[in-house]
């Protein structure tokens, strides 16, 4: 048996958030149906869905900011809503607006004696973060004069005053440039390295595709699918295929190697189990006589996942 | 990772803190001070031609004492009562939007989900209205007395006392518009405010037709609707104990507000435990909302 392996992954352990048919009414309307949740300690969590399938309720739920009409929840092994667990919190609300007539070091001031953090950490950690999202020169000015971006820099900033253990991150990189985002996800890949729980709600597919480690498609305020996004890169793939004398004996015996075999003259598509099929693809064809021109291997994008499990009616 | 902590007592005093920075920022504050400092002048300049050109006696005779002392104190009423409305206006002003435009905004969002209690943002916000209040009071009322003494060596009677129970008035509506801005928009706070300050205007009002027509049922709406809203009362409270002590007892109404119904010293700790029911309801309701 070898020996305890280095923590590289997500502390499976330990919980970070854990929920149980978490539930919020609106009057008639039920904008969260019932979500249950497990995210492991460590890990970067992604949380898809349409517009209204009830994400920022669900933060929202988490956070303690709207009360559940029903079900339970935990984060950091203490229930929702608890003021302890939210000392060791971050939230970077989405279309947040903060008292834009303080200074950007002000603003980081307030939320820092909020955490109720000691004056020299917070000073020490004030200028670390003001660095990291690169506005220390913008740091006497008011957020009233500060763009899209800067705001949602300074709110990350503000996320990350007390090195939280969780981190929420709603629509982290909108208004951002690809700079920003490119800043953002190193931000995030920097929190896993410590071992930082995070939460990430985002519309853009291709951020949640290269930063997260598992993530939950949500639809109707319900986890549809849980997928974790390294078997869904590792996993089936459909090739599309150009070759001469695809005889109706070679096509069946394409059928024995993948499966949704669809042929239209000399183009072919099929999905396999992985890429190590491949070569054995490209074997049986020679094999039985056909001359291969072209072997294209199409990634399943999260795009194409999302589609499919949430439908192109968008969940509503 | 560093150790954490919990935000503590001084929560209360980061919100306070942050409530003097916005009323400086948006610059509220100066608009207030600006206006007042406008008004005070005004006053200065009537009340110099009052007591240089209106032919008042001016002699040392009881007589003349005694008509000097009554118009000196019908003025500083007058004033009082100006300033008690200018400080009212800006009480309401400042704690309509704080609750109701942070939650509207999501600005509520970032504070909530720190460490602290609902309920210290509240306090926090109160206690920073409180103390502003308290300065644009002291600086007015003390404004207007230096004026009269200056020009007329006069000072109200029972002045302290008086110019408290005016403070308590204006805590009482900043309460009742912070927990109104908990709980509705705040244009609805606005139109909650406003409504009930006018229903205790129009009670006091009623209460003391009712008092001249001796008709006790009509004193009684009068003191249920002060009931509703104390301000009036209290104001009215205020301006008798500050009424010169001749007027008092000839019963002589004086000031722009007609005391001919006394409000009892009652309805002063009426005043007080209305306004701390307030602030708990406030408390309460932030609490319970979704934000």
């Amino acid at each position: 048996m070898p020996p305890a392996a280095p923590r590289d992954g997500p502390d499976l352990t330990t919980l970070a958030i854990e929920t149980t048919g978490l539930r919020k009414e609106f009057g008639d309307n039920v904008a969260v149906r019932g979500l249950t949740l497990q995210v492991p300690a460590g890990e970067v969590f992604g949380f898809l869905g349409p517009n209204g399938a009830g994400k920022t309720t669900s933060i929202k739920m988490l956070l303690g900011l709207v009360a559940p009409s029903a079900g339970s929840g935990q984060l950091l092994g203490q229930p929702l809503g608890e003021r302890a667990a939210r000392a060791k919190i971050g939230f970077l609300p989405e279309h947040f607006r903060f008292h834009d007539w303080l200074t950007a070091e002000e603003f980081l001031t307030l939320h820092g004696n909020l955490y109720g953090m000691a004056l020299p950490r917070l000073k020490a950690r004030l200028a670390e973060l003001l660095e990291l999202v690169s506005l220390t020169p913008f740091r006497k000015k008011n957020l009233r004069t500060f763009s899209k971006g800067m705001l949602q820099r300074i709110g990350l900033a503000q996320a990350l005053l007390n090195e939280p253990a969780l981190v929420f991150l709603d629509e982290p990189t909108s208004g951002l440039d690809p700079v920003g985002r490119r800043l953002v996800r190193d931000i995030i890949r920097d929190l896993r390295a410590k071992g930082t729980t995070v939460f990430l709600n985002s519309h853009l597919l291709s951020e949640v595709e290269i930063t997260c480690d598992r993530v939950a498609f949500i639809k109707h305020g319900e986890v549809v699918r849980l997928s974790d996004l390294k078997t869904l890169v590792e996993g089936e793939t459909r090739v599309t295929l150009r070759a001469s004398g695809l005889t109706p004996e070679v096509l069946a015996g394409l059928a024995e190697l993948g499966h949704d075999v669809r042929a239209d003259g000399a183009q072919v598509t099929l999905t396999v189990s992985g890429e190590a099929d491949l070569p054995a693809l490209a074997r049986y064809l020679v094999g039985h006589g056909s001359d291969l021109y072209a072997l294209t291997p199409q990634k399943l994008s999260l795009e194409d996942l999302f589609v499919q499990i949430v439908g192109t009616d968008g969940g509503l | 990772m560093g150790g954490y902590s919990m935000a503590g007592p001084n929560a209360t005093l980061t919100i306070t803190r942050l409530t003097f920075l916005e009323a400086a920022r948006r610059r509220i504050a100066l608009a207030a001070f600006v206006l007042g400092l406008a008004f005070l002048l005004l006053f200065g300049i009537a009340f110099y031609f009052v007591t240089t050109e209106t032919g008042l006696p001016t002699g040392d005779d009881p007589a003349g004492t005694l008509l000097r002392g009554q118009v000196y104190n019908f003025l500083c009423l007058m004033g009082l009562y100006a300033i008690n409305f200018l400080t009212i206006a800006m009480a309401a002003l400042v704690a309509a939007d704080t609750l109701a435009g942070e939650i509207s905004t999501g600005t509520v969002q970032a504070l909530v989900t720190k460490p602290v209690r609902r309920a210290q943002i509240v306090l926090g916000k109160w206690l920073g209205f409180a103390v502003l209040l308290a300065v644009y009071l002291a600086l007015m009322a003390g404004g207007l007395m230096l004026i009269v003494y200056a020009l007329a060596q006069y000072t109200l009677p029972n002045l302290l006392p008086g110019v408290l129970l005016i403070y308590l008035e204006t805590l009482v509506i900043m309460t009742l518009t912070l927990a109104a801005s908990s709980t509705f928009s705040t244009l609805a706070t606005g139109g909650v405010v406003f409504g009930l300050w006018g229903l205790a205007f129009i009670g006091g009002f009623v209460e003391q037709v009712g008092a001249v027509l001796n008709n006790p049922t009509v004193v009684n709406v009068g003191i249920i609707s002060s009931l509703i809203l104390p301000t009036e009362a209290v104001f009215r409270r205020a301006a008798f104990i500050m009424t010169s002590p001749v007027a008092q007892a000839l019963g002589l109404m004086n000031g722009p507000v007609f005391v001919a119904s006394v409000p009892s010293a009652l309805m002063v700790v009426y005043a007080a435990l209305y306004l701390l029911a307030v602030l708990g309801l406030a408390v309460r309701q932030f609490n319970r909302r979704d934000l």
